[in-house]
């Protein structure tokens, strides 16, 4: 049964100043799940990419199947059954499921130029069937939930003979249910001797899921995990190549300060109905719930990036108009939205003037120009404080990791001395280390007075920074929590209790 | 600590860098050595390229072409578009000089024709930032509309009897050089210190570079866009009328095809289409290269219809030459 599907052999690859891969080897089983874990920039989706093609090596050799390899173009290597799923998906959000599905290997009727939609729709529900999903074919694909995306992608998948599925964090932006519904499919795939590579920051899952962990660290192998018998501290030690503490945990706040910002029957249909919360001064108000309950569109309507079609916002006990994102900075408001690259920053341009955007009037010199001076003096004094790692503060921001552009997105906030500061995901997508990081700095803003919403998709992340917590479900508030009471069963109680009768995902 | 690609490849700090390396490694100086290799050749295979006369006469028309591309460029840096700038040209000089031929001053008289024109790219500016509608086809419509308006009100008869003191706008000299060479120079001061010293100039070319994350960031991002869109019918108003003054009348047909010279202009310097890049200085060269081009041709005595397609092939040659080195880097 354990035959060998691949050998990865002294792989070496280098880019422009950078040694990328030093003598990488990695073996894959037929339907062994391996994770593959390492900081960002360890060289992990180096590694995947010289396996599919997509970059050649300088040295070191692939056998695939016994065979000395070199697959030409990603094409190939989807033809000799290699498949990847990005983290962010690849497909066509402006079309029906069956169109991405068959997209390239469409069916025809037989002699025909005409799309054999019947046979395809076959095709397609047996495959949904199979991997226990329902999907409204009708639908925009864009229109539908991440997880049934990707569950498409993995359809789209084992349309063709796949014998390895390569997922770059399939989970990051699923829920915990959906999360659990993902490893099913997994468990299926892999008993039917196809090989999974499990690319994950989500150290609980890796240990849930994998059979085999192998560890790269600056771009070499740095050892390898039994998620039987190894411990997760064993893990990150391997990761990071010295001791760190697993999770920062904040101490528990008990000072109860003044309201700062109440808001009352907040709602915009479809995915808001009834927000009401109070926030305190220096208070870290977690806010928890599915994929879908309506975190994200909550705080978008408190800053006015969308509108909302009643409800108040009250800071310091007065109604404020809040309708657009600069009213809100105004009101003191800083907002960090959960998708870094597409909501945060402006790619092309430098760490400077992406960390000065949303400050230019207090970098005047004259009432009119940009003072590059002021600009510098303002940037390099965040840097320090959030110790981010550049060589230059001219660097295009999307050189870096994603912790330290994370940590340039949070620099930015900071300087408009914010009272309130929301948080959307601030550790989506970024390495342990640097996430242990902006744990600490949350909790140190809150010491010193400000009040932060916590929205977060990662249970442990909202238990071990939260004064209280905030549930929603399906555009409701379904909890307030104090710290003392919460736990990851009392909130996954409140976000899921009224779903016992609900379909599937 | 973490460890990363980006860390480890130093990016020296601009500051520190040379002035003559910045300039050498400059986005501008490809395009500027093309430039003076295409004067080489045509200087070398039509002598009379190089003759004061000529030259004055070239730096004349691409001085005029330059400005309406400047109004361009600020529209293009966010990703948008502006089809109107041609017959805006025509509306603005035809309001100025019906005003100026019948007697009213010069100075009034240009300024109704920039208020006009300003007011028509105000339009255009409030359908796309407020209403929004796709640039693409709200000055699509502002080209018909501004042309119609033209034809319609001067049933296509020149408007003449433009006073004497106006002409040396386009016609004069100052200190050697053509006016409008000087007026063109002092916009693109202008228009480079708006766009790379001010916080309007940082938000344009932050628009272009991620418009969501500009909005977010607690930029008024419809301001600006409707600025711009007035910014470029401005640019077009202030050469539609200097055209005035170098024909002595106001013809319907003025500025017709001028948009596509702003946009390659623009494109040959450099400009994205898709927003976030592009400089003055690109545009500058980018608009020389083409006029260069054309007048070359004309001493070569190659008919102007295939003039125009061989300023076709260039603007391909140029855009595809940038993606190439995108491509590479």
């Amino acid at each position: 049964m354990a035959s060998t599907l691949f050998e990865m052999r002294g792989i070496c690859k280098a880019f422009p100043g950078v040694r990328a891969l030093n003598n990488v080897d990695l073996t894959v089983q037929t339907g062994e799940v391996v994770g593959l874990l390492g900081e960002n920039g360890a060289g992990k989706s180096t590694l995947m990419k010289v396996l599919a093609g997509v970059y050649k090596q300088e040295s070191g050799e692939v056998l695939w199947l016994g065979q000395p390899t070199r697959f030409p173009t990603i094409q190939e290597a989807n033809r000799a059954g290699i498949s990847l799923i990005f983290q962010e998906l690849n497909n066509c959000p402006n079309l029906k499921p069956l169109d991405n599905l068959f997209l390239g290997r469409e069916r025809f009727i037989k002699g025909l130029p005409l799309l054999n939609y019947s046979a395809m729709r076959a095709k397609a529900l047996e495959l949904f069937d199979y991997l226990g999903i329902t999907v409204d074919l009708d639908k925009e694909i864009g229109l539908m939930s991440t997880a049934i995306q990707q569950m498409i992608e993995i359809a789209k998948a084992l349309l063709t003979d796949v014998k390895l599925l390569i997922m770059d964090e399939p989970t990051s932006s699923l829920s915990d249910k959906e999360t659990a519904m993902l490893f099913k499919v997994i468990r299926e795939l892999k008993a039917r001797g196809i090989s999974i590579i499990f690319i994950s920051h989500k150290l609980n899952e890796v240990f849930e899921i994998t059979d085999r962990v192998v560890v790269l660290r600056d771009g070499e192998n740095a050892g390898e995990i039994d998620p039987r018998t190894d411990t997760m501290e064993q893990l990150i030690n391997l990761m990071v190549g010295r001791e760190l503490s697993t999770m920062f945990t904040r101490r528990s706040n008990d000072v109860q300060g003044a309201e700062v910002m109440r808001v009352e029957h907040l709602a915009g249909p479809p995915r808001v109905l009834e927000v009401d919360f109070d926030l305190r001064q220096g208070e870290i108000l977690g806010v928890a719930g599915l994929i879908g309950a309506g975190r994200t569109e909550m705080a978008r309507m408190i800053i006015g990036a969308d509108r909302k079609s009643r409800g108040q916002v009250f800071i310091d006990g007065k109604l404020v108009h809040i309708k657009s994102p600069r009213d809100a900075v105004r009101a003191g408001i800083a907002y960090l939205p959960e998708d870094r690259k597409r909501q945060a920053l402006v790619l092309p341009m430098s760490v400077r003037e992406n960390l000065t955007l949303s400050i230019h009037s207090l970098v005047l010199r004259m009432g009119l120009f940009i003072s590059r001076a002021k600009e510098n003096a303002v940037t390099d004094s965040y840097v320090t404080q959030l110790d981010i790692k550049i060589a230059d503060r001219e660097q295009v921001i999307n050189n870096l990791s994603g912790g330290n552009q994370q940590k340039v997105v949070i620099a930015k906030w900071l300087a408009t001395k914010p009272r309130i500061l929301i948080l959307d995901e601030p550790t989506r997508g970024i390495d342990v280390a640097a996430k242990a990081e902006v744990h600490r700095m949350i909790s140190a803003l809150a010491d010193q007075g400000v009040s932060i919403l916590l929205i977060s998709s990662e249970l442990p992340e909202v238990l071990a920074l939260s004064d209280r917590v905030m549930v929603m479900h399906e555009g409701r508030v379904k909890a307030i929590l104090d710290r003392a009471d919460a736990t990851q069963e009392s909130i996954m109680n409140a976000a899921l209790v009224t779903e016992a009768s609900e379909v599937q995902v | 600590m973490e460890i990363t690609a980006g860390d480890s490849v130093p990016v020296r700090a601009s500051s520190s860098r040379s002035l003559i390396s910045r300039i050498i490694q400059s986005k501008e100086s490809a395009i500027f050595l093309a430039l003076i290799i295409i004067m080489g050749v045509i200087s070398f295979v039509a002598p009379k390229f190089m003759s004061a006369y000529n030259l004055f006469l070239v730096s004349r028309q691409i001085s005029l072409v330059t400005i309406v591309a400047f109004g361009e460029l600020f529209v293009i840096l966010t990703g948008g578009i502006d089809l109107s700038v041609g017959s805006l040209m025509a509306l603005a000089g035809m309001t100025s000089a019906y005003f100026m031929s019948t007697g009213t001053g010069v100075c009034v008289s240009v300024g109704l024709g920039l208020l006009v024109g300003g007011a028509m790219g105000a339009i255009n500016g409030a359908l796309i930032a407020y209403v929004l509608i796709p640039p693409f086809i709200v000055t699509m419509g502002m080209l018909s509309l501004a042309s119609g308006l033209v034809l319609g009100l001067t049933k296509g008869w020149p408007i003449t009897n433009i006073p004497e003191r106006f002409l040396p706008i386009a016609q004069g000299t100052f200190l050697t050089l053509p006016v409008p060479l000087w007026i063109a120079a002092a916009l693109a001061i202008l228009c480079h210190v708006v766009l790379t010293y001010t916080a309007f100039g940082r938000r344009t070319y932050a628009i272009g570079g991620n418009e969501q994350a500009t909005f977010l960031s607690g930029i008024d991002v419809r301001k600006i866009k409707f600025m711009l869109y007035v910014i470029a019918a401005v640019a077009a108003s202030i050469v539609g009328i200097i055209l005035v003054a170098r024909f002595n009348s106001a013809q319907a047909d003025t500025g017709k095809g001028w948009e596509m010279d702003a946009i390659a202009s623009a494109v040959i310097g450099g400009t994205s289409l898709a927003g976030g890049s592009g400089s003055i200085l690109g545009v500058v060269i980018g608009a020389c290269i083409m006029g260069v081009i054309r007048n070359g041709l004309v001493l070569m005595h190659v008919s102007s219809y295939w003039q125009t397609a061989v300023i076709g092939v260039i603007i391909v040659l140029a855009a595809g030459l940038d993606r190439l080195k995108a491509k590479r880097s």
